[in-house]
């Protein structure tokens, strides 16, 4: 396979008035090291092609070389804003090639964590997105609440960002003593203060709707040929929603709704629906982290090591599992040859794929939408190199 | 559908050129003929029963120790309409491994495919951008085959401790190597 330069990116191949504008690596909106190229008429990008690669850590080689139990702290650095997620993806797969049956008791701390993990990644998301945009104050707000979901997490497993808190066949660490309460008070507060002063705030700003409402606008076609998956793909009026479609870890116990973008204020699909879906989701997540409380308090407590494997040795064999993280559908394909260490493991991170379809938006955008884009789609660049 | 009844689907359209399956497996596949994914995809794709409208995940494998050694693109595939999954692989040569790009049908393939490129090594005829994804434009080789070894050098400078180095930093020298500073410290942790 031969390099062949692409025309419209040779300088020699611009109109006169056109520039090549270089958008990054370090730059503060781009989330993590992203660098954009943009072919610009003005204020206007006639063509875009984002260069990723610059946190690139070769995730899928280290995998390689240690055993299924040092996968897992490498996995929590991937996406560093929702690292429940990751490492629960990895545990799955791997359960799956080894055919262990965690207790419901496990499956439901997952459930917490997981949950927990969702709304204080969409914190982040929100939050950083509307400082990308120009408002400052909803991102204190937000990571201040972030912040007390952080605490929980400390408490739990004693890290903050990398928990390395899903084990194969079990949990790092069960419940302290009085989790249940605190959790319930910092929800009973989300509900009650939090959530409705961030509708207040941001999303029903007329600033922010007004702002976003019309930048932006992906097909639900367009997002699946481009495998957008989760906020980004529900904000394109589908669906679809893993927790609901194939459920893991008991999802299909909790009664929740699949928030979908409405459109209400522009075309369907814009920046806008991909954020309402986000903060809405904070809500649905609430309710299933009260009936995972409800359901531990009955729950007698179980030994969350006690389908841990001495050795993790799964069998060989293959096999692709997903679930629904929060900034989509987090794939893991792994091989086993039968040995301590997996043979492959190839992660499909929905950042990656929500990337690949930038230029096809940014075509004939604003520079300045350029941000709203980037920032709506929540990408965070730890997991699109990994 | 399941796996059984998506094999036969392909078998009665494709005949020989679905060379092989694995419907047991936990994620069911079926073995394509290289030339005949492109085909094949867009079949999965259009056709009402199966409509296999999202390609989750493609991934290269190497296998250098199976006979005879091969090359594996595995195509993750979920259909939207019906909630089913399947996977497609492909066996490629060691040697110059070549298979044609799906970017047509899904346009995500596009930057799996230069991941797979990138990683590698493998070719995908007819994409369109075909360039490097996660390293450098500038880097050698292709690292996740098994047969890779680190490189010493990386744009002139020396990236690995040669054996003389690695002595002189433990007899107490201070040594700078390429970007990283050996002292007596840290000399014993890093292999030459």
């Amino acid at each position: 396979m031969t390099t062949p330069q692409l025309n419209e990116w040779d300088p020699e191949a611009l109109d006169t008035d056109e520039m090549i504008l270089q958008m990054g690596p370090q730059h503060p909106a781009t989330h993590g090291v992203l660098r954009v190229e943009l072919r610009t008429d003005g204020e206007i990008v006639k063509a875009a092609r984002p260069h990723i690669g610059y946190l690139h850590r070769c995730f899928e080689k280290h995998s390689e070389n240690v055993d299924y139990a040092g996968v897992m702290p490498y996995a929590d650095r991937m996406d560093y804003c929702a690292s429940m997620g990751n490492t629960l993806g990895f545990a799955l797969a791997v359960e799956k090639l080894h055919a262990i049956q965690v207790s419901p008791y496990v499956d439901t701390l997952r459930v917490v964590m997981a949950e927990l993990q969702r709304i204080a990644s969409h914190a982040v998301a929100v939050g950083t997105y509307s400082m990308d945009i120009g408002a400052f104050t909803p991102f204190l707000h937000l990571l201040r609440d972030r912040e007390k979901i952080l605490d929980l997490f400390e408490w739990t497993c004693g890290a903050r960002l990398l928990y390395n808190y899903n084990w194969v066949g079990g949990v790092s660490h069960d419940l302290p003593e009085g989790f249940i309460r605190a959790t319930r008070d910092l929800l009973r507060e989300f509900d009650s203060v939090t959530y409705p002063e961030l509708l207040d705030l941001i999303i029903h700003n007329r600033i922010f709707v007004r702002r976003l409402s019309h930048v932006g606008v992906c097909s639900p076609e367009l997002a699946i040929s481009y495998d957008l998956t989760g906020p980004n793909l529900r904000g394109s009026g589908m669906a679809r929603d893993l927790r609901k479609d194939s459920p893991y870890c008991g999802y299909e116990n909790y009664a929740f709704d699949v928030c979908v973008g409405k459109g209400q204020y522009g075309p369907l699909g814009s920046c806008y629906d991909r954020n309402w879906v986000r903060v809405a989701e904070m809500q649905e997540s609430s309710k299933i982290l009260h009936q995972a409380l409800d359901r531990l308090e009955k729950m007698e407590k179980a030994d969350v090591h006690e389908k841990v494997p001495k050795r993790v040795k799964p069998p060989k064999g293959e096999v692709y599992v997903r679930s629904e993280a929060p900034r989509g559908q987090l794939g893991y394909y792994v091989v086993s040859d039968g040995n301590l260490s997996p043979y492959r493991v190839k992660v499909k991170s929905p950042c990656f794929t929500a990337m690949s379809v930038f230029h096809h938006l940014a075509k004939g955008m604003m520079i300045a939408d350029i941000i709203a884009l980037i920032g709506s789609f929540d990408i965070v660049l730890g997991e699109i190199d990994r | 559908m399941d796996a059984k009844a998506i094999h036969e689907a392909l078998v009665a359209k494709f005949g020989e050129r679905i060379t092989g399956a694995g419907l047991e497996a936990a994620s069911p596949f079926a073995v394509v003929a290289p030339d005949a994914i492109a085909d094949v995809a867009a079949f999965c794709k259009a056709d009402p029963a199966l409509a296999f409208d999202n390609l989750m995940c493609l991934s290269g494998v190497d296998y250098p120790k199976e006979a005879p050694p091969r090359m594996e693109v595995v195509y993750h595939l979920y259909s939207y309409t019906h909630f089913h999954t399947f996977a497609l692989k492909v066996h490629l040569p060691r040697e110059n491994p070549a298979v044609p790009t799906v970017e047509r049908t899904w346009g995500v393939a596009n930057w799996h495919e230069r991941e797979a490129w990138d990683l590698f090594g493998i070719a995908f005829t007819g994409h369109s951008d075909p360039r490097r994804i996660l390293l450098p434009d500038d880097w050698e080789g292709h690292p996740l085959r098994k047969d890779w070894q680190d490189p010493d050098y990386y744009n002139g400078l020396h990236v690995k401790p040669t054996q003389q180095m690695m002595e002189r930093a433990l007899a107490g020298e201070a040594i700078g190597v390429g970007p990283f500073d050996f002292t007596p410290d840290n000399a014993h942790a890093v292999k030459p």
